[in-house]
């Protein structure tokens, strides 16, 4: 792959400079989401408001808002502590662009939702409980 | 292929408002068929919506965001009649690209 990609078989990749950060979304908690993400020790920060319901009936669908007051916000991400893999969605936010994002995502079961926010170079983070009445990952 | 997306961006004061609703199964590969065969992981792993050229959000995504993904943010900058363009890429490569014209 680093092979093809050198010799530019692959072609600019253009908007997608960034690749799919897999080693990010396998992880199972904060402290290693934020390692993945090249950052280190997350400060809390009440700058960050997470909007949900607190009981999601459906763990299959609970929408979710995330906003960010923090000056140069870069990226907000968001987790899921109980699910498989923490990590549910990333979001890089350019200037110009709101630092809020609307979403929707799967909850296995009740859990701490926490919201990850990149802002200046540093990382920022809010929890919040969000109690699930059906689970989302089940099969 | 994949059915296309619903988007809808309407100017909101000074900043452009931008809804999508994509369509995709979005599937975890923790589920289990009823033979009991793992479902292999089919998911949305990057999104990039981008007008006039300029990105404006980019996304990345795991199995976790929910079935028909939903996905709504603000940009400055935009006006009505101007376009903005969606377009995803899953993990097996599938990709889809729609726009919508600002009102």
């Amino acid at each position: 792959m680093a092979l093809a990609a050198s010799a530019g078989l692959l072609g600019p990749s253009g908007a997608w400079a960034q690749a799919w950060n897999k080693a990010a979304f396998e992880t199972k908690n904060l402290a290693d989401t934020v390692k993945a993400m090249g950052g280190s020790a997350p400060t809390e920060s009440k700058d960050i408001v997470i909007s949900s319901p607190d009981i999601a009936e459906n763990g299959a669908v609970v929408p979710f808002t995330v906003s960010s007051r923090l000056p140069k916000t870069e990226s907000i991400a968001l987790l899921i502590d109980k699910n498989p893999n923490a990590l549910a969605a990333s979001f890089d936010i350019p200037a110009g662009t709101e630092a809020g994002v609307t979403t929707r995502v799967k909850m296995g079961q009740t859990s701490n939702v926490t919201a990850l926010v990149k802002a200046d170079g540093k990382y920022y983070y809010t929890t919040k409980e969000v109690k699930v009445t059906i689970g989302g990952c089940g099969g | 292929m994949a059915d296309p997306m619903k988007i809808r961006a309407a100017m909101s004061g000074d900043k452009v408002e931008v809804k999508v609703l994509m369509s995709h199964e979005m599937e975890t590969g923790q589920r289990k068929d009823s033979k009991g065969a793992a479902i292999p992981a089919h998911f949305i792993q990057q999104v990039t919506a981008t007008h006039n050229g300029k990105v404006v959000l980019s996304a990345q995504w795991g199995p976790a965001v929910s079935k028909n993904p939903f996905l709504s943010f603000k940009f400055a900058g935009g006006k009505p009649g101007e376009k903005v363009s969606i377009t995803w890429t899953d993990n097996k490569g599938e990709k889809r690209t729609d726009e919508a014209t600002i009102s």
